[in-house]
Order: C-alpha cells, then structure tokens, then sequence
C-alpha cells in the first residue's frame, strides 16, 4: 500500500514540478492574456501568416460560390476528390481534443488537465474547418439547411438511411457538444480573469463571460456532476462521429471501402493524427511561454505512446486491408491492392507506409519520446502520412473501379490546394489568437492538482480523486 | 467582481434583519473551510454557502448538499432526444414519404439508430449545460455575497464561508462562530445585490 501512496506522490509531482502556490498559477496562466509582453514576436508572424491563409480561404469560397465547384478537380468517376480528404482529415485531428478531455477525464488520468484546454479549442477549430468542405461541396451551401429534416412546401424529407445524413447530424452534434464543453470548462476561469484583470473592459468583457460565476460550493456540486455526465456523453459521441465517417465509405460497394475494419481503424487513426497535432502545437507552445513546468516531459512522454499504439492499431488496418483482398478471393479487390502498390498512385500508398507504418516506430525508443525535436518531426510526419491515408482510400478506390471502360485519373487543381492551405491558415489564426485571449491552461483544475500535492505532501496520503470525480468518498 | 466595494467589517449593524445576507468569513486553506463547515452545522447553523477557486471534494458531503437535480435532468432530456429522434425518422420514413428502397421495409430501423444515437447525446448535452446553469441560477451577474471584502480572491486562491440570514438567525452569534474558526476575516454582507458589473 505505501508503494502505491510514493507511486501516486511522484505522479503528482511529475506532473506539476516546481514551487507552485495558487497564486503562481493564476499568474503564470493568466498573465499569457493579461500581459503583452510574454507574447514573442513570432506570435504576430503566426497570427499574420494565418490571416493570410484565413483571407486565401474566403477567396477561394467566394470564386468557388461564384464559379461552382467545377473549379475543383472532381469529376467522374473521382466524385469525392480534396474536399473529402480534408474533411475526414480535419475532423479527425479534431478527435484528440475530445478524447484528452472526456476519455482521460472518465479514466480518472490527472495529466490531461494541463492540455484538455487548448486540445478541446484545437477540435473546435479543426471540426470547423471541417464543416466547411462537404457544405461547399453540395455546390450550394445558402441551402444547405434542406439537409436538415423541417417541415417544407416540397413535402420532402431527408433520406435517414443514408450515412450522408447521419454524418449530418453526428458533425452538428459533436461541434455543439464540444462547444458546450469547452465553454463550460471555461466558465469558472473567466471568473478568475475577471478578478485578476484591472482593466476596466476587459473586466467587463471577463464578467459577461464568466456569467455571475462565483465559486459556490453548491454550484461546483452541479458543475461537476454536469462536466463528469457530458464526458460520458461525449465519449460514446467522438467514437460514433469516425465511426459514422467510416460508414460513408464503408457503406458503399466500392473496393477498398467496402470493409467491415474501417469503424474501429477510422477512430484509431483520428486519435493518431489529433495527437500528432496536439503535439505540434504543445511543443512550440510550451517553449514560446515558458509552461514547462505545466506541460512537461511526461505529458509529452504519455503522448507519444498514445501515439505509437494508435499507429499501430492502424497499421494493422493497411495490413488487413491487404490480407482481406487476398482472402476475399474478390478480384476487383485483388486489383485495388495491386493498384496501390502498383498503380498511377504507387508514390502516394508507399508514403503513407512510410510516414504511419514505418516513422512512428522510433517512439519505441524513450529517448525519442523524451526528445522534443525527434516528437515535432515525427508528429509532422504523421499529419502527412494521416492525409496521404485518406488520399489512398477515397480517389484511389473511385479512379478505378468494377468497369475499366469508366477508369478515370484525378489531378487536383489549384483551387484544390489553395482551399487546403487557406483551411490550414484560418486554423492556426484561430489558435494564436485562442493563445492570446483565452487562458489557454485550465486554471481551476491545475488548482486543484496542486491542492493534491500540497495535501499527499502534509499528511503522507495522495488524494486520487480527480476533477469530476465524486469526492468525499 | 471587477470593482469589490471594501468596506470594513462591522461597517453596518442593522437592527432590521431583513437587510443582511449573511455573515461571510475568509480561510487560507480548504481544510480549516471544510472543518467551519462542520462545525457550523454542530453549532445549529442551517442555511450556508462556501465560495473556493476549485471544487473542494468532501465539501458537498460536509455541507450536507446532496443534489440530484442535473442527473435526472440530462437522463430525461437524453430519453427524449432519442424518442423524438427515433419518431421523427419513423414519421418521415414510413407514415409522410414511404420510399420503397430495393424492397426493403420501411421501418428498416438499424439505419436509424445512428441520427437517434446523435439526438439523445445532443438532448442530454444541452441539458447538462443549460440544466446545470438553470439549476444554479446563472447567468446572475449580481449577488450580495460580491460585496464581501477581499471576495475577487474566492475565485484565485481564498475560501470563504457565508452563514446565511433566514428567520431566527443569530447575527451575533454567527460572527462569534466565524472568529473562533481561523478565519482570517469575518465580516456582515448587506442584502442589496451587488458587483454590477456595468458600474
């Protein structure tokens, strides 16, 4: 038992070093919005270079509202070309930021409270962009409520047995869901914004925000037994919401796609590519502002396992792929693996295996985990290798298949490339200019933390009890 | 509160008992809260409140606060979302626009499970926000307790105890209480609702 109490004293520890008091806390989270000066120069260069990409985006969407998405590279048979991949690609960065802040909650793990802020903002931010493809790709988004099901003069309703509409109500769901616990999360620390602040709009601006938050215990009662349910809730939501992606394809009889493996391998590989991104933006982040003793070795250590099973779970996915086409004894989708290996794509499938299969292996190594530079550089890979995967699994499977009379090739165009780069712009703007404004640390739980240290330190006992846990047990 | 009035404790002795909120004091630590807390319900206190910068687990227990209320809320409001869902695919599909889809039936209901899925965690969700918000009374921008001395700290790094006035509550008494509990202040809180945040 006293093993157990050392083991649980040197986690906390870990995981919050340093002479900490509350007060330090709230200074060293809070001053990142309070205090210009701790913003480097290269905040501005980013927000500036995200600005540019946000500006390319409204562009291209206006050429593109204006033209028709002619302007695309899609055509038959290659109907799904940029837009999907970057959709899928987007919502499943957005994933990692749930689970930080639902599954690790409900798993009762303490080290996510220093990076559920900003990974919960990062799925905001990513689910948006990806919003924007598949409602610009109905070719005209003004009337991109019919997909809802309302009650209308064609007397028409949305078709239910469709993944596409499920994928409809699993994105709006998961952006409101998110939203809501992003912003629920952030309640009781505008509240201490506003009690720290001495400018007189900025309180004002704090008080609006933190709605009259003022720390009663009954109001933590609800707070919590509220925060604890919707991670429950929100747990199942980020599994359906891939799944149901998956089931886009998955659904269909195109080869390749028609694969029972894609639910839990779609999921598994969202998880992979949004910690990929989590740590590209902790990396810098925790360098840029000094939150070293916040973000530490050991968040980024426990990423990077994250990472490496999850890219195990879907490398063995690409591998299942291959031995179903040849168990299978389906010749098209005998054809479609020869094609990948083979085909016009070849350069683009070996990639993949490269950047997912192969790359992520070095995290075997603690010395790689524990290396920022080695962590940042496999994470990019990652990202790359996650979009080459969905570039492999949509124009790869559609440019050829049952009938070679209707094979096609699929050449993106430049509105293609400048609709990616502008969603990649408007989506770094959106987290430096989160970085700046909103405490982009969970004050109240690292609090709450370090009240566990201090506490495990007095009288010789930790007190494991997570935020959202019930207490007084 | 952006502007906390200070006004110094005992600035205000009301004979009429109507105009007080409470009697708030102040603690340095979590601990010395939950054992005022206690100590205060031994004493014969009933109506009370805590202010802390964090969730203080054991509080709720302590204070003898066992609220259920967003619990059922979100169970009720989740029953529903899926009802409601699950209804309205039922109604478009089989009763106001039947389409016969390769002779499949109508109410081909495992490819409705994923929008009732979604509707039940969204009904659930909303309620667990706006339920809990409702059920505390937020938003309130203004509330007597804002006018506690030094109260800007319950929310970075003080903890504070307010014994409420309700009919047959002993001011005096309260405050005698609040000093002997290592408070580091006590002080009476005016009914009037404070911290405008528009001032």
């Amino acid at each position: 038992m006293s093993n157990l109490i050392k083991e649980k004293q040197d986690e906390l520890k870990e995981l919050l070093p340093g002479q900490h008091s509350y007060t330090s806390l709230d200074d060293q989270i809070g001053s990142l919005i309070l205090d210009n000066k701790r913003h480097p120069k290269v905040w501005y260069l980013f927000v500036a270079f995200g600005f540019i990409g946000a500006n390319i985006l409204l562009m291209s969407i206006a050429w593109l509202v204006f033209q028709g998405i002619g302007i695309w590279g899609n055509n038959q048979p290659v109907g799904w070309g940029f837009d999907i991949i970057n959709f899928v690609w987007w919502i499943g960065i957005g994933h990692a930021g749930t689970l930080i802040s639902a599954v690790l909650l409900l798993v009762r793990q303490q080290w996510r409270n220093s990076i559920n802020r900003f990974a919960e903002a990062m799925t905001i931010f990513a689910v948006m962009c990806a919003g924007l493809y598949p409602l610009l790709h109905t070719g005209r988004p003004w009337v991109a409520y019919w997909l809802f099901p309302y009650p209308n003069i064609l007397a028409m309703w949305p078709q239910f047995r469709s993944p596409l509409i499920w994928d409809v109500f699993a994105v709006t769901t998961y952006i409101t869901i998110s939203a809501l616990f992003w912003f629920i999360g952030l309640i009781p620390d505008f509240a201490t914004m506003r009690d720290k602040t001495k400018h007189p709009i900025a309180s004002r601006i704090w008080a609006a925000l933190a709605l009259g938050w003022r720390g009663s215990a009954k109001h933590w009662h609800r707070y919590e037994q509220a925060y604890l349910i919707l991670a429950g809730l929100s747990t199942p939501l980020v599994l359906s919401v891939h799944s149901i992606v998956s089931l886009d394809f998955a659904v269909s009889i195109v080869p390749g796609w028609n694969v029972t493996v894609f639910p839990p391998y779609f999921v598994a590989g969202a998880v992979f590519a949004g910690f990929a991104m989590v740590l590209t933006f902790a990396i810098p982040l925790r360098k840029w502002y000094g939150l070293h003793d916040l973000i530490t070795d050991k968040h980024l250590d426990w990423m990077a396992k994250i990472m490496l099973t999850t890219g195990l779970i879907v490398f063995y996915g690409y591998l299942s792929e291959v031995f179903y086409a040849w168990y299978s004894g389906v010749i098209w989708e005998q054809a479609l693996i020869q094609n990948r290996f083979f085909g016009p794509y070849a350069a683009a499938f070996w990639a993949l295996w490269l950047c997912n299969g192969i790359i992520p292996q070095i995290l075997w190594f603690p010395k790689a985990r524990k290396n920022v530079v080695v962590l940042f550089v496999v994470s990019q890979f990652i990202s790359v290798g996650m979009w080459l995967e969905r570039f492999v699994i949509i124009p790869m499977s559609l440019h050829r298949d049952y009938l070679p009379s209707s094979w096609g090739m699929y050449t993106p165009t430049f509105w293609d490339f400048s609709f990616f780069f502008g969603t990649i712009g408007f989506f770094i703007m959106l987290m430096f200019l989160f970085f700046r404004f909103v405490p982009v640390i969970n004050i109240f739980e690292m609090k709450d933390l370090l009240f566990k240290k201090l506490e495990s330190k007095e009288d010789g006992h930790a007190a494991p009890v997570p935020v959202g846990g019930k207490g007084g047990e | 509160m952006p502007k906390v009035e200070i006004r110094p404790a005992h600035a205000h002795h009301h004979e009429d008992s109507d105009l007080l909120y409470g009697v708030c004091a102040e603690f340095n630590a979590p601990g010395d809260l939950i054992r005022a807390v206690e100590q205060a319900r031994e004493a014969g206190f009933t109506q009370m409140d805590c202010f802390s910068p964090f969730p203080i687990h054991g509080l709720s227990d302590a204070m003898a606060f066992h609220d259920v209320k967003v619990p059922y809320a979100i169970f009720f409001a989740g029953c529903i979302g899926g009802i409601v869902g699950l209804s309205l695919q039922y109604y478009t599909a089989v009763i106001d626009y039947p389409m016969n889809v390769g002779g499949r039936p109508l109410f081909s209901w495992p490819s409705f499970i994923p929008v009732t899925y979604e509707s039940t965690i969204l009904c659930a969700g909303l309620a667990a926000v706006f339920g809990m918000l409702a059920f505390n009374g937020l938003p309130k921008p203004y509330h007597p307790v804002f006018s506690t001395p030094n109260f800007g700290r319950a929310s970075q790094d003080k903890f504070f105890l307010c014994l409420e006035n309700h009919p047959g509550f002993d001011a005096n008494k309260a405050e005698e209480f609040l000093k002997s509990m290592n408070a580091t202040q006590v002080s009476r809180v005016d009914a009037e609702e404070a911290g405008d945040w528009t001032k």
